[in-house]
């Protein structure tokens, strides 16, 4: 009913700064439930306001992982909010009560979406995943699995499939993450790479991750100092002058 | 105390520097205490378990001790008149209030005040109370108590005030012993300073006075030089012939040469996979307990593995390890060995011409003793660039080279830099570069290193100056890159912090624009240019790399924070998922926003409608105003497109206005997009999750692109993009963690660790630290925690037992005392009845 921008306005503010003053903060109650069905940017707002009505207010909620599920896209790694979403979702996924379908659906998921992050949302979410796992160990499978099937054809996990139970996200594993091992960025790789060996018990900190910037990223490549400086020993013949150079085949020097 | 109820903890071994907390005990007292304790609060508890009734102190301040008592006195007096003063009674309009002394009230004591017993006044006279003396005597008493009082009032304010102070004192005793301490060590190193001082000056006095003597005996010598012996001095200084190293026969250089590629390239894979970061982190040699620390290492194992390639045994191993071992003789020299010989084989008989004919300019800069060394390093030089060399000798070179003067100096600013190239040719540009870098080579004088590292800054700056020209000069670019090159072989250092500033300049921008505005856009030629030529500089395959990995973010930023708005963006971009492509040619690394951009980048070319199967991501957005920029409608300007390279130049400014030629343009980018489609299908073959990564790029593909519509040549790159994409097998395994190491059993080795401090653990980083005592401390409260309630069970163990004991006892006690009446009743009976039988 209210035009985009506002909507995105109030709700922003609506946890922090009406929330709290209002007698009955559960007549928000419907306005946050359709904002929530909305989609995009706006239900990822919604999910704060949401969530303090459901943590303090007794909200019941049906189908509330459902939706949280289905609300993973790839945008997820590039919006603004990207920290805030982050920071619930890792509240909601905190309960060791979860079964383990729906965290392996989720970490799959993340994991598949984040396939099309940059670097800096994956140092936050490769961590994030590790977390899960060492908070749901029945969740362990998808990264050692020592007597699955030897070759499959496909990928078992389904990613079109809305309800994380039918995802049959336990019997898949995670090829997503090992992919990532092949990251440009060095940190992500390493990251990405601690899921080979077994997790240690302790769970990484991310709250400082949730704000990284690339800039900040770029930042720290910059700032750190280096012993010595390989360089490149083929010898070149002019700007496009390398062995098989893409260049030379689609661009000329007018 | 009693020596008996001491307990001294022993210790078996005395060991310097610890403190000692709990050597000496007693036991007694400390079990005494606990258990009058537990006699207070867990017996109470006991005792009151089946009772809800709970007993409520309600007295003001009974248990405060901080009141004194005769001001707890005073309060509860007037919290008796507060609580009384509402409740009186409204009839009761006379008497405010019963006066009392000592509890009675005095309208009593005045009814009976006739009647006095005298019984009492006699025994008050006889002892008086102290109260009494106090209030009428007002003397001895009084200040006696007051002084009692007093005195017990500064104990207590004593006893806390001595404890802070006890410590105080300490903190600046502690202090004080540190200072002392630090003064004695600097008076002490300022001492033997002084004697290092007075030794060197005994010193050279000892020692020194006879060499002096000789010297002088020499300067004297000197004056009067015979000819004859300078001709025998100059042949016996002459260089004797040497045996010179055999020329080498071109299969061995060309043997060699393929050595050193292949240990370049094996180091440059090493540094691919990041293990060179674990194994220059020097780990601490294991140091076994056999060691005799003689210094005698059997470090390494000569012996080779013996291995087959292709049938023979293969030897190459060898070569390449004694290349190494060359190398580390020489690391750097390898380079100016180099960089030597590239200058010195194009232009030997020019140097010597130079060294006749302008002896004059450079006798300053080059002496007998550099010539020579020049001539050595001549000798070793290898031969790879003659080919290459011959060629550029074309007669306009020449030309060139005669018209200018022999000598530069290195210009000292960017200014100076610039005039010096204005209004030459290439060739002379060139000219003009090599020889300030010869002239003013780090060998000939100290100073030259640090202007050829600022040469190499004028010459970037330079080129990003000729990109950003309205038609940039990209002929000039693509020959000034190969000096370039050479001063960036000669100095890695410079030459990375110069792309790194300005890359961080570039970033720092972009990070600005993204502040204030929100979105990016797309920077100049001359960036991209810099990012390209930061591949042709630096290996793009290192794990982690001073240079490329900042270059890699700085671009990663570029894909994903510019807003794609007109046909130069959509260029742009593609250009860097080229350098992104390059980049990661040999490495295979994966890079997500390449793939991102390619699909936003087919999906501008599709007509607007709603997309399914697929998303795209930032900067590109499913619904918007920038759709479209790639689509081509007009069927004449599809039928003549023919493939071409897109000019660099687009990207400055877009000369070509006819829709035709925009047309073309827009098919050459949708070509390319099909062709870097293409390399990254074949690059990241090998990735587990390759078919997830290019799903929608394929229903992309599959589903949407009108290829219909196409040019011919356009569905050739369209099918050819396809089919790299499509024909991949379907491959998974699925995932097993790497087996835990088994922990290794513990040795009789010691472990030897230095103490910086006692009694403090060391190893660890603070935060690692703190954890170890979290646990430690937590680990001791538990095991406190857990004797506690041991101690509390035993105790109540012993109450109840004593109870139970108690209890039978008084029952025993009882049926005694029952039988005992029995027994005498029936004996007061028998007795009863003996008499009336008697009687």
């Amino acid at each position: 009913q209210l035009p985009t921008g506002l909507y995105k306005k109030v709700l922003v503010i609506l946890h922090d700064s009406v929330l709290p003053y209002m007698n009955e903060p559960t007549l928000m109650m419907d306005f946050l439930t359709v904002a929530y069905g909305i989609g995009g940017a706006i239900s990822l707002l919604a999910l704060n306001g949401l969530f303090i009505l459901i943590h303090q207010h007794n909200l019941e909620y049906p189908d509330f992982y459902k939706k949280l599920y289905s609300l993973l896209d790839p945008s997820i790694y590039h919006v603004k909010y990207r920290a805030r979403f982050f920071h619930l979702t890792d509240l909601f996924l905190s309960s060791s009560h979860l079964p383990a379908y729906l965290v392996a659906a989720f970490i799959k998921r993340l994991s598949r979406l984040a396939l099309t992050a940059p670097p800096e949302s994956l140092l936050m979410i490769i961590p994030f995943i590790c977390n899960l796992f060492r908070r749901h160990p029945a969740c362990k499978v998808l990264v050692h699995r020592p007597s699955g099937p030897e070759d499959m054809s496909q990928d078992p996990y389904i990613m079109e499939e809305e309800e994380p139970s039918e995802s049959r996200a336990l019997e898949s594993s995670l090829w997503e993450i090992q992919s990532l091992q092949n990251h440009y960025h060095p940190d992500v790789a390493k990251a990405a790479a601690v899921l080979n060996q077994s997790l240690s018990e302790i769970e990484d900190d991310i709250s400082g991750l949730l704000e990284l910037s690339a800039y900040e990223l770029f930042d720290k490549e910059v700032k750190k100092k280096a012993i010595d400086v390989p360089l490149e020993f083929e010898q070149l013949r002019g700007l496009f002058g390398k062995k098989n150079d893409i260049f030379a085949e689609h661009f000329s020097l007018d | 105390s009693n020596p008996f109820e001491v307990k001294v903890n022993r210790q078996k071994f005395d060991i310097l520097g610890r403190k000692t907390k709990n050597d000496v005990g007693l036991p007694g007292v400390s079990r005494s205490k606990a258990i009058k304790k537990r006699t207070h609060t867990l017996l109470k508890e006991y005792k009151e378990r089946e009772k809800t009734n709970v007993f409520k102190d309600k007295r003001f301040g009974e248990y405060n001790t901080k009141i004194t008592p005769e001001e707890k006195m005073i309060r509860r007096f007037t919290l008796e008149r507060q609580q009384n003063y509402g409740k009186k009674n409204i009839y009761n309009l006379n008497e405010d209030e019963e006066l009392t002394h000592y509890g009675q009230s005095l309208a009593e004591i005045e009814k009976l005040n006739d009647i006095v017993d005298s019984d009492s006044d006699t025994e008050e006279r006889g002892t008086l109370s102290a109260e009494l003396t106090a209030a009428h005597f007002g003397g001895g008493g009084g200040l006696l108590r007051k002084k009692v009082s007093s005195g017990q009032q500064d104990e207590e304010e004593e006893k806390p005030k001595s404890r802070k102070e006890l410590i105080e004192e300490m903190i600046a005793k502690s202090k004080q012993e540190k200072q002392e301490r630090q003064i004695r060590r600097e008076s002490a190193l300022e001492l033997t300073e002084k004697l290092d001082n007075d030794w060197k000056e005994i010193q050279t006095l000892i020692v020194r006075k006879t060499p002096k003597s000789e010297k002088k005996d020499k300067e004297v010598e000197k004056p009067k030089p015979d000819e004859y012996d300078m001709i025998v001095r100059e042949l016996g200084f002459e260089m004797k012939a040497k045996p010179s190293e055999r020329m080498k026969t071109e299969e061995e250089l060309a043997k060699e040469e393929q050595a050193r590629l292949q240990k370049l390239e094996a180091d440059r894979l090493r540094r691919m996979r990041g293990m060179d970061e674990q194994a220059h982190k020097r780990k601490p040699s294991h140091v076994s307990a056999d060691d005799l620390a003689d210094g005698f290492i059997l470090d390494k194992d000569d012996r080779r593995l013996l291995s087959y390639k292709d049938g023979k045994i293969n030897i190459e191993n060898e070569e390449e390890e004694k290349e190494e071992e060359e190398e580390e003789y020489g690391g750097e020299e390898d380079n100016e060995n180099e960089e030597e010989s590239e200058e010195e084989s194009d232009s030997e008989d020019e140097e010597d011409d130079a060294a006749d004919g302008h002896s004059d300019l450079e006798s300053d800069l080059e002496s007998e003793e550099e010539a020579a060394e020049n001539k050595e390093e001549k000798k070793h030089k290898t031969n790879k660039k003659q080919t290459q060399n011959v060629e550029e000798l074309d007669p306009e070179r020449e030309a060139a080279k005669s018209e200018l003067p022999y000598t530069f100096a290195v210009p000292e600013s960017y200014e100076t830099f610039k005039s010096l190239l204005a209004g030459k040719t290439i060739e002379q540009q060139l000219i003009v570069l090599e020889r300030i870098q010869k002239c003013n080579h780090p060998s000939l004088a100290v100073g030259n290193k640090a202007k050829l590292e600022k040469l190499f800054g004028f010459l970037l700056e330079y080129i990003g100056e000729l990109a950003t020209l309205d038609s940039p000069e990209l002929r000039t670019i693509d020959r000034l890159i190969l000096p370039l090159y050479n001063l960036c072989q000669m100095f890695p250092e410079a030459a990375s912090e110069s792309i790194k500033f300005i890359l961080r300049d570039a970033a720092h921008d972009m990070g600005e624009v993204i502040e204030v505005k929100g979105r990016a856009t797309f920077p100049g030629l001359d960036t991209l240019i810099y990012l390209k030529i930061t591949s042709l500089l630096f290996p793009t395959s290192d794990f982690w790399h001073p240079v490329v990995t900042p270059a890699f973010m700085y671009m990663s930023q570029l894909l994903t924070k510019c807003r794609v708005t007109t046909l130069q963006d959509v260029i742009k971009g593609l250009f860097v998922c080229c350098l992104f492509l390059e980049y990661v040619s040999l490495s295979k690394r994966f890079v997500p926003e390449l793939i991102n951009f390619l699909l936003g980048v087919l999906h501008i070319s599709l007509p607007k409608k709603q997309a399914q199967g697929y998303t795209v991501v930032h900067p590109f957005t499913p619904v918007g105003k920038n759709l479209e920029l790639l689509l081509v409608r007009d069927k004449e300007d599809l039928e003549s497109w023919q493939k071409q390279n897109l000019p660099l130049s687009i990207m400055a400014r877009l000369k070509e206005s006819s829709r035709t030629e925009i047309n073309h343009i827009r098919l050459s980018c949708l070509a390319l997009c099909f062709d870097l489609i293409k390399k990254c299908a074949a690059l990241y073959e090998s990735l587990p999750s390759f078919h997830e990564i290019m799903h929608p790029v394929r229903i992309l593909l599959t589903q949407h692109v009108p290829v219909n519509e196409y040019p011919e040549k356009m569905q050739e790159w369209y099918h050819s993009a396809l089919k790299e994409l499509e024909n991949k097998v379907k491959h998974y395994t699925p995932l097993i963690c790497e087996k835990k190491k088994p922990v290794p059993l513990k040795q009789y080795t010691p472990k030897i660790v230095k103490v910086l401090e006692f009694g403090r653990k060391q190893a660890g980083s603070k935060k690692e630290q703190e954890r170890k005592q979290l646990i430690q401390r937590h680990k001791r409260e538990l095991k406190g925690a857990i004797r506690e309630i041991r101690k509390d069970n035993q105790f109540l163990a012993r109450m109840q037992l004593s109870e139970i004991m108690e209890r039978d006892s008084a029952r025993k006690r009882k049926v005694k005392e029952l039988l005992g009446s029995l027994a005498t009743q029936e004996g007061e009976w028998k007795a009863m009845k003996r008499k009336k039988w008697k009687n």
